[in-house]
């Protein structure tokens, strides 16, 4: 009752403030009624105006059939297509004069060739650093494309078809397919035998504590010679790698090697000519092939 | 009405509200909701607003599962899926993404944070040991990466006991998983994860373009493995190679 009796007084002027109040009561807490400050009202009214010539400039409002187009016909997806049309204007002579030059000629055209280098370091860093590493270093289990040890061949021509095919990519019928046997888990030797060619093989690659015996250079001979060679140099057409060196994909000591005779397979690489146009997977192959250890 | 207006004391619209918590509540829900159905409701009645895309098809069960597993491990959190119309992204991941793309998302993993790279087009970019290697450790493949680890999903057996209810229950609003499909499920799970699976060839007339696991040499189907499925499968539905960019320009 007292609160109703309260709020029907009238409105007044605050005696220490000097403003009116709004007749709202609480509690006998009352409200003042304080003008907004003039630069906050100018600019909610700003906005307000703003967003009505937002509303007619722009698609706005849903209709029955669709929508209001906006005065200035701007829309997302043409607005899209004209930056990327204006790239390839910008890229266009490189791409044409890349598109045009024959993959072998590229290298052998200074100018040509800093352009596509650069070219092909953008879209290296963007699809391929994931697994090759930033620097093309590599990482375990993904190969080092700096040196001169490669799996399936460093020629330009080599490496733009694993770039476009990919390496063991299911979805790609003319990936490099082939695969090494689990020598283990299928059955073709037992574990006292793959420890006898884990031993053999770093006895070939020099490794410490390798050790050769006749047994395992008859193991190597009988599984291994086919794909990796009779002096275990690596055959490219197979993928097979060179088991002399000292680079070992996935590891050098003895667990690992034999690990990977027991399950075989190897490593994967997607097939990018279905994600990449012609002239990235060309300015790829020479960016690889220009890394340092191209053919 | 002119009490109200002038914002006088006694009666008036304003005091009934402001003393009548229920009725500020109701009537709190009538302003709020105009703006929802102005901006909800044409997007049943447009038919603009999904444009039909050849290719989109219902996630496979072993997808699904791990589509569950994105959700619940927050991955939307830190990764977008959804390209923008914009130069710099169209560049970087490839066709902006489509509505049509995410239609059997329920719900849809757009995102909005973008800690990690957009993931809209993830699939096909790696291969499955890549993935293995980056969910366990994302350092080991990219040194600069802030991702977390996720390395118990390879420990974690993936439990599907629900999956045909979900695929049902998703069909109810929407999903066009057919009874063969869904009559299946277990079976289309297990041959989504062994080549040698007499069911694999039935489940890929199912499923186009599913991609199959070499599970040999480990016991059953894990979390991680459900979770590269469904990574693997992230924008690879259309083929834009025949998609018409400016025939459906003024689309959307």
């Amino acid at each position: 009752m007292s609160t109703r009796e309260a709020h029907s007084e009238a409105v007044r002027i605050d005696p220490h403030t000097k403003t009116t109040t709004t007749g709202h009561e609480w509690d006998g807490i009352e409200e003042l009624d304080t003008p907004l400050p003039r630069w906050w009202v100018v600019t909610f009214y700003a906005t307000i105006l703003w967003s009505i010539g937002y509303f007619l400039a722009y698609p706005a409002l849903p209709t029955l059939e669709g929508g209001t187009q906006g005065l200035i016909g701007w829309h997302s997806r043409a607005s899209v297509a004209r930056d990327m049309e204006q790239l390839n204007e910008i890229r266009g002579p490189v791409l044409e004069r890349l598109a045009n030059a024959p993959l072998e000629e590229i290298e052998a055209r200074p100018q040509l060739l800093s352009a596509v280098r650069a070219l092909g370091a953008a879209a290296f860093a963007n699809n391929c650093a994931g697994c090759h590493g930033a620097g093309a270093q590599g990482a375990k289990g993904y190969p080092n494309l700096n040196d001169d040890d490669w799996l399936w061949g460093g020629k330009l021509s080599d490496i733009r078809r694993t770039i476009e095919h990919g390496v063991r990519w299911d979805a790609d019928k003319d990936t490099r397919s082939e695969t090494m046997p689990a020598f283990g888990r299928d059955g073709l030797l037992d574990a006292k035998q793959i420890s006898l060619v884990a031993d053999q093989l770093r006895a070939m690659a020099k490794l410490p504590g390798g050790m050769a015996t006749a047994q395992g250079a008859k193991l190597f001979d009988d599984n291994c010679s086919v794909c990796h060679g009779v002096d275990g140099k690596g055959n490219r057409d197979m993928g097979a790698p060179n088991l002399t060196d000292a680079l070992w994909l996935f590891g050098s000591d003895k667990e690992t090697i034999a690990s990977r005779i027991a399950n075989g397979g190897g490593g994967v690489m997607p097939a990018w000519k279905d994600r990449l146009d012609e002239p990235t997977i060309k300015a790829l192959a020479i960016y690889v092939h220009t890394l340092g250890g191209g053919e | 009405m002119s009490d109200i207006a002038r914002n006088t004391p006694t009666g008036g619209l304003q005091r009934r509200l402001e003393t009548n918590s229920i009725l500020l509540l109701l009537a709190i829900l009538l302003l709020v909701s105009i703006g929802g159905i102005i901006e909800i409701t044409p997007l049943f009645y447009l038919h603009n607003t999904i444009e039909k895309v050849e290719g989109v098809r219902p996630y496979s069960p072993l997808e699904l599962s791990g589509y569950n597993i994105y959700v619940r491990e927050g991955c939307y959190t830190c990764h977008s899926q959804m390209i923008r119309p914009l130069r710099d992204e169209v560049e970087r991941y490839g066709h902006y993404s489509l509505a049509a793309e995410s239609m059997y998302d329920h719900p849809f993993q757009w995102g909005s944070k973008r800690n990690g790279p957009d993931l809209a087009r993830v699939g096909g970019r790696y291969s499955n040991d890549w993935h293995r290697d980056h969910l366990r450790d994302p350092r080991s493949v990219v040194p600069t990466s802030i991702m977390p680890g996720y390395p118990f999903l390879a420990q974690t057996p993936l439990d599907a006991a629900h999956i045909v209810e979900q695929m049902k229950t998703l069909r109810i609003v929407g999903v066009p998983y057919t009874d063969a499909q869904i009559d299946n499920a277990a079976a289309d799970l297990s041959a989504q994860s062994a080549p040698d699976d007499p069911g694999a060839e039935a489940m890929r007339r199912r499923y186009p373009n599913a991609v199959v696991y070499d599970q040999a040499g480990k016991n059953g189907i894990t979390e991680e493995d459900a979770l590269i499925a469904y990574l693997q499968h992230l924008g690879v539905s259309v083929n834009f190679k025949l998609y018409d960019d400016k025939a459906a320009v003024n689309v959307r």
